[in-house]
């Protein structure tokens, strides 16, 4: 038997709550901070996207400022700056807090996150320079690549030390859901990254690698972290245990099992089996679904949420509705029928930010809101904000998303019609995405809350716990000066 | 599942299963695809390398991540047969006579100048088989042409399907996955000429009026006119000229993406997506 386990019950020395949040305070606020930086990096890349469909020439002169890149810069700033970063932070918290046990190499994860955060940067860098690989998912070049992978791995096995060490030995489904997501991701990057860009294969098998990462990443690896999340708040905010852990491990297993063989779409030029067996995998991603809603439903029967924490269940319940909306998106995409209509069209870009930002990103910002004030000790400075950040985020994806949605559908039922000229096609879809820049707009301007309250607290942080110190050494060496 | 190593080793099976599938098996299946000569009616070995300056172009269609708007692959949702008249023979009125057969009011007398002319289109092939056997046995000659349909085809975007072996030699493949812009899988077909492509590169709207195409004013250079203009100048529509004593002339980036662009045409009739055309070899167009 490893000589530090012991279940809660057996006497060994008992570590406060207080005491495991103060572990996790330096990782968490180098992981949370960044992951907020990147937010807004992302959502100012994202608006000046979008503007280029109200003004097709502007900053045309830049080269670094092309469409492309700018999109690219901008999907890469929000999935590797703050969506993987603010889930490892959440799934380190998570861990220590179920495990009971002080996280484990503190220090060493919040190196490792400094490294993350300057491969990002190298990575936004050279993909505005023009470096980018071409491959979705994973435009960042080689250089930012290999850090990426050496700063996950040295995370990674911060995480999996402070798993290991726990003291609370039984596993619950957060802790699944975790365990899962922190292997996957090094094997799904390190495959995509050898062979694409290190030695790439041949031809079409690029794309068939590139979408199986992305469908990997997107669907499996932020629904693991995102649902670890979900699992671990509904309960706790609800003062409840969850309704039934079977319906949760055939969540995990039918998510894992199907997610990852998602991503092929119908139209793409390759042996006939793969859209096919991929369109399938799409349609069985229901059964996650439905137990995750089952369970839900029924843990949140006859349950009261505090009033503090009001907030924090309506961006998980919120992320949760999206998380089953995009799922549902995707099942109706993958049906032979419908495929053919919403394939190339701006629908499967709806259905990807209800999963990313409606599901994933709502369901971290809950989590980041319940987190740190415990971590750091210290209140949200500004509770307004986080309220109307909520309110905002919420508008904002839905104007995103809705329009896209519903132009994508036209656009597909005009590009199956021949008669009906590209150009005219067009036009009638800008309209729709003039409408998303709004929403664009609206969760930039709840990032900047969001950023802004953070930033707030770490001057609190600093001022109260840094200051003191320093006060306190001064005062030491000047009586020292004194004294000699 | 309280074990740790339980947990891991379930999502270590889930995972190795879709790579097996998805990345290992696709690999041995056409990760190897090797040049083949498996096009209809010609020893050609297919694909063929692009030619250099082409493939710089492609350099910089990646570094601008065009495949964000635009798509490279094309589908079709059926096949069907065209027969074509090539030669009526001697025999006039035995081909009248299957022509009447066919269609009542047809008559020989008004082909017999036209030729080759299209008796059958949109058909089944056995449909055509029949017809073409029958004008065969009048000593009439007919070619059963296969044409493949869909919207992409209808809007001229390809004359087949996209498969595999279209892109066996390019890296990155950009298959791209939205249609904000039109496809491009055939773009050097529909549009061969090299100045459109850069005045479109240029100035999006000076082609295309009504398109959202951001233009690329980085890939060309403004360039004060001293002494003769230059024969590389762009010639653009009035509203879009340079101010006077200026032109405007493309920087070999711009060169390169048009090369690129213009080696865009999967036309090649293979067995796994046939369709007729001439195989004759098509010259490869180079932007001046």
């Amino acid at each position: 038997m490893n000589p530090t386990s012991c279940s809660t019950s057996s006497g060994c020395e008992s570590v406060s709550t207080g005491e495991i949040d103060a572990s996790c305070r330096l990782p968490l606020l180098v992981l949370f901070g960044h992951a907020a930086f990147w937010l807004l990096v992302s959502s100012a890349f994202g608006f000046l996207a979008s503007l280029k469909f109200h003004a097709p020439n502007l900053l045309s002169g830049c080269e670094c400022l092309s469409y492309g890149r700018v999109h690219a810069v901008a999907t890469m700033a929000f999935t590797y700056g703050f969506a993987i970063q603010a889930g490892l932070g959440v799934g380190l918290w998570i861990i220590a807090s179920l495990g009971q046990n002080l996280v484990s190499q503190p220090v060493g994860i919040a190196f490792g996150g400094k490294v993350w955060n300057f491969g990002v940067l190298l990575g936004v860098v050279g993909i505005l320079a023009g470096s980018t690989t071409g491959f979705d998912y994973l435009e960042m070049p080689r250089y930012s690549a290999v850090l990426l992978f050496i700063a996950s791995i040295v995370i990674g096995s911060g995480l999996v030390k402070t798993l290991h060490q726990r003291r609370e030995r039984s596993l619950s489904p957060s802790q699944w859901f975790l365990i899962a997501a922190l292997f996957w991701f090094p094997w799904i990057f390190s495959t995509a990254r050898l062979m694409l860009v290190l030695h790439p294969v041949r031809g079409v098998m690029q794309p068939v690698i590139a979408w199986w990462f992305a469908a990997n990443l997107n669907l499996v690896w932020l629904a693991l972290v995102g649902l670890a999340a979900t699992f671990y708040f509904i309960p706790k905010l609800m003062n409840k245990p969850l309704h039934s852990r079977p319906l949760a491990l055939f969540t995990f297993w039918t998510l894992i099992l199907f997610g990852s063989w998602t991503g092929i779409p119908s139209s793409a030029p390759l042996p006939a089996w793969m859209p096919a067996l991929s369109a399938i995998a799409a349609v069985l991603t229901i059964l996650p679904q439905i137990a995750l809603g089952l369970n839900v439903l029924h843990t949140k029967q006859g349950a009261r949420t505090e009033e503090q924490s009001k907030t924090v269940a309506a961006f998980i319940v919120f992320g949760l509705g999206m998380f089953q909306l995009s799922g549902m998106m995707r099942v109706a995409a993958a049906l032979p029928g419908v495929s053919t209509i919403t394939d190339f069209t701006w629908f499967t870009v709806a259905q990807s930010q209800l999963n990313t930002y409606g599901f994933f990103a709502m369901t971290m910002f809950g989590a980041i809101y319940y987190i740190l004030p415990r971590v750091t000790g210290i209140e949200w400075p500004c509770a307004k904000s986080v309220r109307a950040h909520f309110w905002l985020a919420a508008f904002g994806i839905i104007l995103i998303a809705a329009p896209l949605a519903i132009g994508g559908v036209f656009q597909g039922i005009k590009l199956a019609n021949p008669q009906i000229a590209f150009v005219d096609l067009t036009k009638a879809t800008l309209p729709f995405l003039r409408v998303s820049t709004t929403g664009e707009l609206l969760i930039a301007a709840g990032h900047l809350l969001f950023a802004m309250n953070l930033t707030v607290m770490v001057v609190r942080l600093a001022k109260a716990k840094f200051i003191p110190a320093f006060a306190a050494a001064t005062v030491e060496m000047k009586t020292a000066g004194v004294k000699s | 599942m309280n074990n740790g190593p339980l947990v891991f080793l379930a999502a270590f099976f889930a995972l190795s299963a879709s790579w097996f599938g998805f990345v290992l098996t696709p690999q041995i299946q056409i990760g190897r695809q090797q040049q083949e000569t498996n096009i209809v009616n010609t020893a050609e070995m297919y694909p063929q390398l692009r030619p250099g300056i082409a493939h710089q172009g492609m350099e910089v269609y990646r570094a601008n991540n065009c495949a964000a708007c635009h798509s490279q692959q094309v589908g079709q949702t059926g096949v069907v047969v065209d027969l074509v008249l090539t030669e009526t023979g001697t025999n006039l009125t035995a081909v009248d006579a299957v022509l009447k057969k066919m269609d009542a009011g047809a008559n020989v007398a008004g082909l017999v100048s036209g030729l080759p002319k299209t008796i059958l289109s949109g058909a089944t092939m056995d449909a055509a088989d029949t017809l073409a056997k029958a004008f065969k046995k009048a000593g009439a000659k007919a070619e059963t042409r296969l044409v493949s349909v869909g919207p992409d085809m209808a809007r001229g975007w390809g004359l087949r399907r996209t498969v595999a072996a279209d892109y066996l030699y390019d890296y990155p493949v950009m298959l791209g996955s939205l249609r904000v812009g039109p496809d491009l899988a055939n773009i050097g077909l529909r549009s061969p000429d090299a100045n459109t492509h850069l005045n479109h590169l240029y100035a999006p709207r000076s082609v295309v009026s009504g398109s959202a195409m951001p233009s690329y004013r980085f890939l060309f250079e403004t360039r004060k006119i001293s002494g003769t203009p230059s024969p590389d100048a762009l010639q653009l529509p009035k509203e879009f000229t340079p101010a006077a004593g200026f032109e405007i002339v493309p920087k070999p980036e711009a060169r390169q993406l048009v090369a690129y662009l213009l080696s865009l045409h999967s036309d090649t009739p293979l067995y796994e997506a046939p369709m007729s055309a001439p195989v004759a070899p098509k010259p490869i167009a180079v932007a001046k």
